[in-house]
């Protein structure tokens, strides 16, 4: 086994720092691009939907006028 | 011939022709993308002048020195054919050992001692457990009592 | 559609096919990602031993050189998508391209980032000019570069355009960057795995290292896909194609 214990293993031989901080930021990078991208897609599908129906609207109104 | 294939050939002659231009680029500029130079280089005189510069090699083995003022640091750094006596004042990197890469920058004096303001430590890519490291330094042990 | 039909053989470059393949195929990638994270952290951890030099820091390779080659893969298929692009005027190639990008420069970034990080208790540095690292540096610009040209231009078709004749320059750097350690001095170090010799690294550690670059490429796969679907939406967005799309995630949504 190569850590005597927990805390062992977070200290990471004196190198916690910058092996955590390494670690840390990188998956708070990943989980930020992961939000990002979800909010992103829901974004696109409402602002085309609400312009799908306004369009399917205003072609009604037209129809009416006709 | 279809415009699909005169674009093809737009694009491979382009980026032939640019990495043609990059790699002249780079090599008219060889001098400057170097890091440092070699002890060889800094003996032969091809090394900079005037202006501080690095040299890259290894920590001569048994060349450490501390000077009785507890700052100064003694060592030379060598490519095994010439090898250039440095000092520098501050803090080494952990890995900075004798027999082990380094690169210092500073400025050669007239006396032919290199003035050091910066030392880091050169690592190679080798990534090996202790043991391992023990015992191929074990073998080479062996190996030199056995030429002797 | 006459160019779905001309294509036949990629029958999934048209992006009608590709968008729901794209979206049943991510999940898959994704969760390929979280195994072979959770595998390549306990083998990096809790297998692979301490290194006889560095110690414990040098553990920051497993994250470090996964997103470095990643970085350099993703510019080269960028590249390859904006050649596609240009030689055959497929919609699809743009769109992936500058799906590629956000994810490319982010491994790009972590790359510097944990160098850094990695640099500092070894060399004695978080930076220095070198080549490596400049040119490493210069890969995060070209990306940046790529995402804000792109974004720039209103026109898509224009847009896409010059966003592939960048992607195709700047292409020339990644050689640069691999082989900087052969062609010049450098603070880095040479390549622990290549093609040309076998790998200088404990067992053990090179497993630990292949999982995470496998990780790696999992993740980029699935969040490239579940970003190009939006952007195959909105530029298809006039098509009949994606109303039916847009009618039945109406229900979901």
């Amino acid at each position: 086994m190569i850590w005597q214990s927990w805390s062992d293993f977070w200290s990471m031989g004196g190198a916690a720092f910058f092996v955590w901080g390494s670690y840390g930021v990188t998956f708070a990078l990943i989980a930020l691009e992961l939000v990002l991208v979800l909010r992103r897609r829901k974004q696109v599908v409402h602002r085309l939907q609400r312009l799908r129906q306004a369009m399917k609207a205003s072609a009604r109104r037209k129809e009416i006028h006709q | 011939m279809k415009a699909r294939q005169k674009r093809l050939i737009l694009i491979l002659a382009g980026v032939a022709l640019l990495g043609g231009a990059v790699a002249l680029v780079l090599s008219a500029f060889q001098q400057n993308l170097v890091f440092f130079h070699t002890p060889t280089e800094v003996a032969d005189g091809k090394a900079p002048s005037g202006r501080t510069f690095r040299i890259g090699g290894m920590v001569e083995d048994g060349s450490i020195k501390r000077d009785a003022d507890g700052i100064t640091v003694r060592f030379s750094i060598t490519d095994t054919a010439k090898s250039i006596p440095v000092s520098y004042k501050g803090p080494l990197p952990d890995l900075f050992k004798e027999g082990k890469g380094a690169v210092v920058q500073g400025a050669l004096g007239p006396d032919g001692q290199f003035a050091a303001t910066e030392v880091l430590a050169k690592h190679d890519e080798n990534y090996m457990p202790p043991e391992a490291q023990d015992a191929i330094d074990q073998a080479h042990k062996t190996a030199a009592t056995v030429a002797q | 559609m006459e160019t779905g039909q001309r294509f036949s053989l990629f029958r999934y470059a048209a992006p009608q096919q590709f968008y729901p393949l794209a979206g049943r195929l991510a999940p898959w990638f994704a969760a390929a990602a979280v195994v072979f994270t959770l595998i390549g952290l306990y083998l990096g951890f809790f297998v692979a031993p301490t290194d006889a030099v560095q110690g414990e820091v040098y553990r920051v390779i497993f994250i470090h050189v996964p997103a470095a080659w990643m970085s350099m893969f993703v510019y080269l298929i960028m590249a390859f998508w904006s050649a596609v692009g240009i030689v055959f005027n497929t919609r699809l190639s743009a769109m992936m391209a500058q799906a590629l990008a956000p994810t490319g420069a982010m491994f790009c970034f972590v790359a510097l980032w944990t160098g850094a990080l990695w640099g500092r208790p070894t060399w004695g540095a978080y930076w220095v000019w070198d080549a490596r690292l400049t040119s490493q540096l210069l890969l995060l610009f070209l990306y940046f570069g790529f995402m804000a040209l792109t974004r720039a231009i209103e026109d898509p078709r224009r847009a896409d355009k010059a966003g592939a004749i960048l992607a195709l320059v700047g292409a020339i750097n990644v050689p640069i960057i691999y082989f900087s350690v052969k062609w010049w001095n450098t603070l880095h170090q040479g390549a622990s795995v290549s093609l040309t010799k076998a790998p200088s690294m404990a067992t053990t550690m090179l497993m630990a290292m292949l999982v995470m670059a496998l990780a790696a490429w999992a993740y980029t796969i699935a969040v490239v896909l579940w970003r190009v679907r939006p952007l195959i939406l909105e530029r298809e967005r006039h098509t009949e194609w994606v109303g039916d799309v847009l009618e039945t995630s109406e229900a979901r949504a």
